[in-house]
């Protein structure tokens, strides 16, 4: 039987890179990455706004230039009201597809094709169906869902695009306040985007110095990195048609590589895990969500592992 | 203000009672909802009974649907949406999206609320779970300051309601996966956070160190009073510092800002603790009661009675001031 094909989708940076920065990475993601869709814009916090904002046009132009379809992201918490503003202003003047990552979004995308972000609770088939209702047409999967959650959306609505993360630090959780402000002695009122210094997050480990979480402004994301490369193919079979990859401060244009040249069937997962380590070193892979294990566990094809501390 | 009031076990149902409760809510005893712990929650039976005791003191009763349906089990949510509704309670608390649809279709006469777990933090959010869902009421996630409160409650046309009391998420609620990154069980998915199961403590040189799952979330030294280790009020290391990443052991109370909630335009103030004993619920609920009509000078002395009860003897307003964050 011939293998389904599956499209690599880019998600948002979730960390604060100042602009050149910001704009460089996307430059080469447009020039070089086999990805074929982008998601892009602030998402974690709207105090950020202004450190891409100068850059999103000429980011957008070389990447449609390259012929990648680009979607905008919308914050992930929204309660003030300039950040209100921020997502109405977002949905009222995009020409581009956006991405809801937030409950003011769905509400103010009723009736317009737009996509569902990975921050938004889909846990079952009746609520994706409830959202193509009003004009999803992509829900990006959240980190937490077990494989055979997946599997039973991806039998129940056949033909529907369903994305899955599968790279990078999870994000957790998200909160009013901002630890990693607050890990400098600082407030998220007057925060001096302190958050910046950190740009692939701020490592919190735990009073026995094992590795946990990092800290990336008001989001807690894990220490680990989800790695799902070996687990893909049974996924993509069942119907699954977008892999993401969510931008952490390494070579991502070698991580999409990876993940291109494995689906494609010309590499070996466990070879590509050897690469993979090689592109962001350092970092621990974990799958354990999707084997409906804790999430930072690693279970290898075919059997189970412990957890490790890295 | 309503004040809506926890139950975990048809004893503490009853002390809620007649403690002066204006609507008690609780869950099945599954993982249909937040407080799935071992010995907690109700039978059929139970909420029935529970159901009409509360009917003949004129007291509501609000049935807590707020966990997100498993993909391919979604009967035993609806099933419980089904009983909840049959046996007549005032209102379901629900926090899924296909859940919400499906009691907003099935029964348009049922009131729907909408569970903290929603995380629905501004007007256009609120608007939209009205419009989508015919939603009456939206329990707050604790994110608002009390301002961000009385500005959203001018925008919208849906009751609201914000927690006031007991247990403090520091992260917005239902956007959590802290606990099943460190154990594999998820509020969201599960019904728990930072699991009993999980949990393990062990004596090192004198100190007590207590882990969750693989994970060592603090260490009390001789004569330190320890804690449970629920994740977000553990103790880490950043950056060479040790201390309180997210937030130190304490509980919400909010009972100072009773008159400017009200003044915010809240209908409805929320003691969390369903996991708690009748004895705590009914000191809890008789004096938020009292409160309720008290001055403020009155107050203070209810409140230091209270904050001796509370998680760590230790309590903060949390998001409503604005200096929390």
């Amino acid at each position: 039987m011939k293998m389904k094909r599956a499209a690599l989708s880019l998600g948002p940076v979730y960390y604060l890179w100042d602009g050149p920065k910001w704009r460089d990475f996307y430059f080469r993601i447009a020039d070089e990455a086999a990805v074929e869709y982008v998601t892009l814009g602030e998402t974690v916090c709207s105090k950020r706004q202004h450190f891409s904002e100068p850059h999103v046009a000429e980011v957008i132009e070389r990447l449609e230039a390259a012929g990648k379809e680009v979607t905008l992201s919308t914050l992930a918490m929204v309660t003030l009201e300039r950040e209100s503003r921020q997502v109405r202003d977002l949905i009222r003047d995009s020409v581009h597809a956006v991405e809801a990552n937030d409950l003011s979004a769905l509400g103010l995308l009723k009736g317009q094709p737009h996509s569902i972000g990975p921050l938004v609770n889909v846990y079952n088939a009746a609520t994706a169906r409830t959202l193509a209702a009003r004009g999803a047409n992509t829900i990006c999967l959240p980190p937490e869902l077990p494989a055979t959650s997946v599997h039973r959306m991806l039998e129940a609505m056949p033909g529907f695009s369903f994305e899955l993360f599968a790279f990078g630090r999870m994000p957790l959780a998200i909160s009013a306040r901002c630890a990693h402000a607050r890990s400098k002695g600082l407030t998220k009122d007057n925060c001096q985007f302190i958050c910046g210094g950190d740009p692939d997050g701020l490592p919190l480990r735990t009073l026995d110095r094992q590795s946990f979480l990092v800290l990336n402004g008001v989001q807690t994301m894990s220490s680990s990195c989800a790695v799902l490369l070996d687990d893909l193919a049974p996924l993509v079979d069942a119907g699954l048609s977008r892999i993401r990859l969510s931008p952490q401060d390494c070579d991502m244009v070698r991580v999409a590589a990876l993940y291109r040249t494995v689906l494609d069937g010309r590499m070996d997962g466990e070879e590509a895990l050897v690469e993979l380590a090689k592109a962001y070193p350092g970092v621990r892979f974990s799958n354990g969500f999707l084997h409906q294990q804790e999430g930072a566990a690693w279970v290898s094809r075919g059997r189970s592992a412990g957890l490790g501390h890295g | 203000m309503e004040l809506i009031c926890p139950a975990g076990t048809p004893a503490a149902f009853r002390e809620a009672l007649e403690a002066g409760a204006d609507a008690v809510y609780c869950g099945f005893r599954d993982e249909t909802n937040a407080r799935n712990f071992p010995g907690l929650n109700f039978s059929r039976e139970e909420l029935r009974q529970s159901i009409m005791l509360a009917r003949r003191k004129g007291v509501q009763t609000f049935v807590a649907l707020n966990t997100f349906m498993r993909a391919g089990d979604e009967a035993l949510w609806y099933a419980a949406a089904d009983d909840a509704v049959a046996l007549g309670a005032d209102a379901l608390i629900v926090a899924d999206f296909g859940l919400m649809a499906y009691v907003a279709e099935r029964y348009p006469e049922q009131r729907l609320h909408v569970s903290v777990q929603a995380s629905a933090s501004n007007p256009d959010a609120i608007r939209f779970l009205v419009e989508a869902f015919a939603a009456k009421r939206v329990v707050l996630p604790r994110v608002l300051t009390v301002q961000d409160i009385a500005r959203l409650t001018r925008q919208i046309d849906c009751e609201v309601e914000v927690f006031a009391f007991g247990g403090l998420c520091v992260m917005a609620e239902g956007r959590c996966s802290l606990s099943s990154y460190a154990t594999g069980k998820s509020p969201n998915m599960n019904g728990v956070c930072s699991p009993a199961s999980h949990v393990r403590y062990r004596e090192e040189e004198g100190a007590l160190v207590s882990e969750l799952g693989a994970y060592t979330i603090n260490r009390f030294g001789p004569g330190e009073a320890s804690g449970y280790p629920t994740l977000c009020k553990g103790r880490f290391d950043v950056g060479g510092t040790e201390g309180y990443a997210f937030e130190d052991p304490v509980s919400l109370d909010v009972i100072d800002e009773i008159d400017a909630l009200k003044a915010a335009g809240v209908s409805a103030l929320k003691i969390e603790g369903r996991q708690r004993g009748k004895a705590y619920v009914a000191e809890v609920v008789s004096s938020l009661k009292k409160a309720l009509g008290a001055t403020p000078a009155e107050r203070s002395a209810l409140v230091s009675r209270l904050r001796t009860m509370s998680e760590g003897q230790r309590t903060t307003s949390g998001a409503y001031d604005k200096r929390w964050r």
